[in-house]
């Protein structure tokens, strides 16, 4: 029985191509197409097969940077030293790169001012609250975050020396129940710990199909004390409740 | 009536109130037409907090004024008072400070600049009445257009919408004639570089192949 996650990534290309710059310090005003644009690859090609919901923008971006990198192949038009017409091919990604990031960095200032104002208490109305007030600062870690993490357990995979026929029992369910047995003992623990006993490929995907799907369920919270950091896994202390057997 | 006469019953004002209350709600209250009054009045209670060193002050926000405990005591409170509003997600606060910073803006606009769809995220926002509907924009179709509320400015802690935190300057608007020369300048490098790296691997890297298996 297929056990599809379907994770809503509310982030998008933009986001991914940040994101990879942020990571490989990249210099945003100068940047290897070539490189990124295998690095974005493999990003999609991981979302793929882990069966994740790509938007269409994704692959648009994709399509968009192989297309620079084409146009950045080829050899440079005979242009007259006084009329520069041909544009860097890059030039447009970036505009778009840039308006967008100058947003997000707005966006963790009013992150910033929302915390500042949330220690400020005033007459309440008779409105309910809306729930959940956390406090501990941590960055939340992004889908992305959690692919990064994913490849590297996934190339520490343990590689199968030789061919076996073996029924693999485990769905994504069972795996689910694994881990939740898992933060009952250890109420924190390390993405990378979830995966010590994996023994293949398969394996590690199942296993991490159900992670993906507990923080869709708002039962697990993925922490990341700095960026890029390890990511920790937690129980969400809003939803605790007893875990049952079976 | 002076300012001093008014500082007691202004008190009493902020005190009961549970939103900010506006200039104009004062002076109906007071019965008052002199704003330079209240005004005065005002900074003098503000002071007085401050003087005595109370955990209420007297705040300014969303173009109105209220009483606020300080930041020192707000674990004591958060043990008393459960839970406070929900911070909101990334997406959402990205949403949201596009908005913040270019309304009035439609839905596409906002997608343009974020790259993604933000349906699920403009729905939020206006279900928490951070954003609201302005009007439309006039032109084919007549899109919707987003706005920010006063509870998003009460939400952040803004007296106005000049308070809020200045976009970063090395993009403002488009980039600069000397950025575009040296991006060009960039590419051209890149190009030749480019090419010479393509003809090195093309001949001698047996790893780097084209078309690796997936």
């Amino acid at each position: 029985m297929d056990y599809k996650v379907k994770l809503e990534i509310f982030e998008g290309p933009l986001d991914l191509l940040l994101y990879l710059i942020k990571k490989e310090e990249i210099d945003i005003y100068d940047i290897p197409i070539a490189k990124i644009t295998d690095q974005y690859l493999e990003y999609l090609e991981m979302m793929k097969l882990l069966d994740l919901d790509i938007a269409g923008e994704f692959i648009v971006m994709a399509a968009t940077l192989m297309h620079i990198k084409s146009r950045m192949l080829l050899p440079p038009e005979e242009v007259q030293e006084e009329e520069m017409q041909e544009e860097d091919p890059r030039a447009e990604l970036v505009k778009r790169l840039l308006e967008y990031k100058k947003f997000k960095e707005a966006a963790d200032e009013l992150a910033k001012k929302e915390a500042e104002t949330s220690n400020i208490f005033v007459r309440k109305t008779g409105e309910r609250p809306e729930a959940r007030s956390d406090d501990s600062p941590f960055f939340e870690a992004s889908i992305f975050d959690l692919l990064t993490a994913f490849s590297k357990v996934l190339k520490e995979v343990p590689k199968e020396t030789f061919y076996q026929v073996v029924k693999e029992e485990f769905t994504v369910g069972d795996k689910i129940h694994d881990i939740f047995h898992m933060l009952v003992d250890m109420p924190k623990m390390y993405f990378s710990d979830l995966f010590k006993k994996a023994k293949s490929k398969l394996e590690v995907i199942v296993t991490f199909l159900a992670v993906l799907e507990l923080i869709r369920l708002h039962e697990i919270i993925i922490v990341q004390h700095m960026p890029f950091s390890e990511i920790e896994i937690i129980r969400n202390p809003d939803t605790l409740k007893p875990v049952s057997k079976g | 009536m002076s300012s001093k006469d008014i500082l007691r019953p202004l008190e009493a004002l902020l005190f009961v109130s549970s939103e900010p209350v506006q200039m104009t709600q004062i002076k109906d209250a007071l019965g008052l037409g002199d704003e330079s009054v209240i005004s005065e009045a005002i900074d003098t209670l503000k002071e007085k907090f401050e003087s005595q060193d109370s955990a209420v002050r007297l705040i300014e926000v969303a173009g109105g004024f209220r009483l606020g405990t300080v930041p020192d005591v707000a674990q004591y409170i958060k043990k008393l008072v459960k839970g406070g509003k929900a911070r909101l997600s990334r997406a959402s606060l990205e949403t949201l400070s596009i908005v913040a910073y270019r309304q009035p803006i439609t839905r596409s606009e906002v997608e343009a600049i974020r790259g993604v769809n933000v349906e699920g995220a403009l729905t939020t926002l206006l279900t928490r009445r951070l954003i609201r509907i302005t009007g439309r924009m006039e032109t084919s179709g007549r899109p919707i257009l987003y706005g920010t509320t006063r509870l998003f400015l009460e939400h952040f802690g803004l007296n106005t919408l000049k308070d809020l935190p200045a976009l970063s300057e090395y993009s403002e608007g488009d980039l600069s004639q000397e950025e575009r020369e040296g991006i060009k300048e960039l590419a051209k490098r890149d190009m030749q570089a480019g090419r010479k790296a393509d003809g090195e691997s093309a001949a001698g890297d047996p790893a780097k192949g084209k078309g690796q298996a997936g």
